[in-house]
């Protein structure tokens, strides 16, 4: 029985930590925020020098050729500095589709400038105020060229490509798209976390490559947002166990009626219960990571287990972080809030808990496994 | 990242299995397990197959060597554990001898009395119990009230024991007493064992609100009038009672108790069985949020067990997240109680008279127990608060003071 990370991911993700301390940890945070940046520029130059965005890129592409268990490790400390920097959508979503789906030539093309930076990528889904289905997905393409608008886009103004789910003559399909390239309009959405940026992407006869093939882009898009929520349950345990922790430490330092307001017990169960949704969720991503770096057939109930676990750690320890620290949690000075938010736009960015929950039972229905 | 054996493990676990396959007969998966309800066959039962186990060296695997033991790891405990729960075997009534008792019976008894005792306990021919709980000393056990009064080279009890499992068939007990009620509550405490059979103990099973008393491995009332213990068979220095107490508890840290009976694939089996409102229970969203909620959580507690044996598998101390398993998984046995018995809508309290209780009836009727057995949960969150956060202690009312002035009520 081994259900833990190795020695050097340990030592991998201990390095990711003190990184992002030593870069400044929340004050990047607050800095996006406050000046209204699409991201944090410096840090992320220093992210590509480490390597990171080349982690799962072979060698061949000039890539570190390591494995998903890499990533989470790295993953659970972006989530823990909230770090403002387009690395699930360039890494998660848009690498994993190139690698997984790209032809040799475009492999060859984008993924050494992957890890460069050269090219920065998303992935396009969002449509409307609704949970997108393959029946209701209107973005279309007809031969190469793309047209429709896709709304909560992650990082598409730094980016420069972009995985676009549109409707094809054969059934969905996962489209590459140069976002300089004609017809491409892209405009800036306000949205609840202001240290993420998310952006309406209008596509007018736009030209495109398929990835994968006709046809089983639904399939394709459905495994890579399997894939993508084990990483994303790790930035959320992360992001949770960072909020108990400052809920704790908050907890031993204020004094109401001459004592720790962590002495009374309304408080520590309230701690206790986060630190338990933190455990559980952390397990199940435990479960999560062996089923993607595996390539486990249980992936689908994994990732859709470790994100609506992760997603209700995140959230209660959040607005419990908030709830401990009384009146000065709803200050814009304290950090509480920057959790707060970054818990509820992570609990969206791949679908609602609800969508995820209904991942999750399908795939109990098809499997019923639990030994 | 895998769920295998390490070589050593793994045959380990092939010895386990080729003695099981020798000794026992694999359970049937479809069978209901036979629940033995007279007693008296129960004990016969598990006695038999408790000196099997003992004649082959599987009894106490954890003990040391020189006790009969081979000094087995925390690993190969689980390991024969997963073995031995496949195969049709009676339910133990010798663990809390063999994991409380014996471990502090080795470490605070004679040689003599280690000769005497240790091997009957081994072999199953003596069954032992502990003695702690007390009416008005539950969470706060320290606060316990039997007196141990000193006369010649005896000790004279009197007082009340609760909640101790397996009295009515046990042979010996460990005993916590309060020899001086003008010390601090922790420090008039004294431990000691004792023969159940002495004149003047008097045990009264419990009925629970399941309706059951005495049967398995229940729940009793022990009376202790004018009972007298030599005090040769004090464990420890007179007041260190509490101290002996704690070691005694740490032997249990591995048991992490995993509340039994339905579960999520129950749940999920009836809703894919079942109509309600004139459709299949899993159509109905509502349902389906739930099934998602407890997968969640059964699926959390059954990766954390994985990564404690992982740890304890690399001979590494497991880290504090055991902790959580008894208050998620008694509070979910109680919630997935409660949703089989809703399905049956206004019928859902009827009781079938063939079948008896259904699992969920059982569930629901049996989940306030475990709650409070081992810890409430409120306790529980007291422990993960102070001892996993470091969050501080409450202030303590009965600090610094002697005993017989700590406020009681009644």
């Amino acid at each position: 029985m081994n259900l833990d990370f190795s020695d050097d991911q340990k030592f991998l993700q201990d390095e990711a930590r003190k990184f992002f301390d030593k870069e400044g940890g929340l004050t990047n945070t607050r800095k996006v925020m406050d000046e209204s940046l699409s991201h944090d520029e410096a840090l992320w130059g220093k992210v590509l020098e480490l390597g990171w965005t080349g982690i799962r890129i072979p060698e061949e592409y000039d890539g570190l050729g390591l494995g998903h268990l890499e990533l989470c490790v790295i993953a659970e400390e972006i989530g823990r500095a909230l770090a403002p920097i387009p690395f699930s959508s360039s890494v998660y979503l848009f690498t994993e589709t190139i690698i997984k789906y790209g032809s040799e030539e475009i492999k060859k093309n984008v993924l050494p400038k992957l890890v460069t930076g050269e090219i920065v990528g998303t992935y396009a889904v969002a449509e409307d105020m609704s949970a997108i289905t393959e029946s209701t997905l209107s973005c279309a393409v007809e031969g190469d060229s793309v047209n429709g608008a896709k709304i909560a886009v992650p990082d598409a103004e730094l980016a420069t490509h972009a995985v676009v789910l549109v409707k094809g003559t054969k059934g969905p399909e996962l489209r590459l798209v140069d976002l300089n390239s004609d017809g491409v309009e892209i405009s800036l959405q306000k949205n609840l976390d202001k240290s993420r940026s998310f952006y309406k992407v209008a596509f007018n006869n736009t030209q495109s490559s398929l990835l994968g093939d006709q046809g089983s882009g639904w399939e394709s898009h459905v495994h890579i947002m399997d894939q993508a929520a084990v990483l994303f349950a790790f930035e959320q345990v992360g992001g949770s166990q960072q909020a108990l922790d400052m809920a704790k430490e908050y907890a031993m330092e204020r004094y109401a009626f001459g004592r720790q307001i962590g002495s009374y017990q309304a408080i520590k169960h309230k701690l206790a219960d986060m630190y338990v949704a933190v455990t559980l969720a952390k397990s199940n991503c435990y479960y999560g990571a062996w089923a993607l770096s595996s390539e486990s057939s249980e992936l689908p109930l994994a990732a859709a287990t470790s994100r609506v676990s992760a997603t209700k750690a995140f959230q209660l320890c959040a607005k419990e972080n908030i709830q401990t620290h009384g009146g000065n949690g709803f200050t814009w000075e304290y950090d509480c809030h920057l959790f707060y938010k970054r818990s509820k736009v992570l609990s969206l960015n791949l679908g609602s808990e609800a969508s995820w929950k209904e991942k999750l039972v399908s795939a109990m229905e098809k499997t019923n496994t639990l030994n | 990242m895998d769920f295998n054996d390490t070589p050593d493990q793994a045959k380990f676990r092939a010895k386990c299995k080729e003695w099981l396959d020798s000794n026992a007969k694999l359970k049937d998966a479809g069978k209901r397990i036979n629940v033995e309800s007279n007693l008296e066959e129960l004990i016969a039962k598990a006695k038999v197959w408790q000196k099997k186990k003992y004649d082959a060296g599987w009894a106490m695997l954890h003990w040391p060597k020189e006790y009969g033991g081979i000094n087995a790891t925390p690993i190969e405990r689980i390991i024969w554990g997963q073995e031995e729960s496949k195969y049709d075997v009676p339910g133990s009534i010798f663990e809390i001898g063999l994991g409380m008792c014996g471990p502090v019976m080795m470490q605070y008894a004679s040689e003599e009395q280690k000769e005497r005792y240790l091997p009957p306990m081994a072999e199953g021919k003596e069954i032992w119990c502990q003695l702690f709980s007390e009416p008005s000393a539950g969470s706060d056990v320290a606060g316990l009230r039997s007196k141990a009064v000193k006369d010649g080279d005896e000790w004279v009890i009197n007082g009340q024991k609760v909640w101790t499992s397996g009295a009515h068939y046990s042979d010996y007990g460990i005993l916590v007493v309060r020899h001086d009620p003008d010390l601090e509550k922790h420090k008039g405490l004294t431990f000691f064992f004792v023969d159940m059979k002495s004149p003047g103990i008097t045990v009264k099973p419990i009925k629970q609100i399941t309706g059951t008393a005495g049967s398995g491995a229940g729940f009793n009332e022990v009376y202790f009038d004018d009972v007298r213990i030599p005090d040769s068979q004090r464990l420890g220095e007179i007041g260190d009672g509490w101290k002996v107490a704690i070691t005694t508890l740490m032997n249990e840290r591995l048991a992490v108790g995993d509340a039994k009976g339905a579960d999520v694939n129950e749940a999920l089996s009836l809703a894919k069985d079942k109509d309600d409102f004139g459709q299949l229970m899993i159509k109905n969203q509502a349902v389906r949020d739930k099934l998602a909620d407890w997968f969640c959580e059964a699926n959390g507690l059954k990766y954390t067990k994985f990564r404690t044996m992982s740890a304890l598998s690399k001979g590494e101390a497991p880290g504090p997240e055991a902790s959580i398993t008894k208050i998620v998984s008694a509070n979910k046995l109680q919630a997935i109680g409660n949703f089989g018995i809703d399905s049956g809508d206004m019928a859902g309290m009827l009781i079938d008279e063939e079948d008896g209780m259904s699992s969920f009836q059982a569930a629901w009727l049996g989940a306030p127990g475990l709650r409070i057995a081992g810890g409430t949960d409120e306790i529980l969150k007291n422990i993960i608060a102070e001892r996993v956060l470091g969050l501080p202690q409450d202030p303590r009312a009965d600090k610094g003071l002697p005993f017989k002035d700590i406020p009681s009520g009644k």
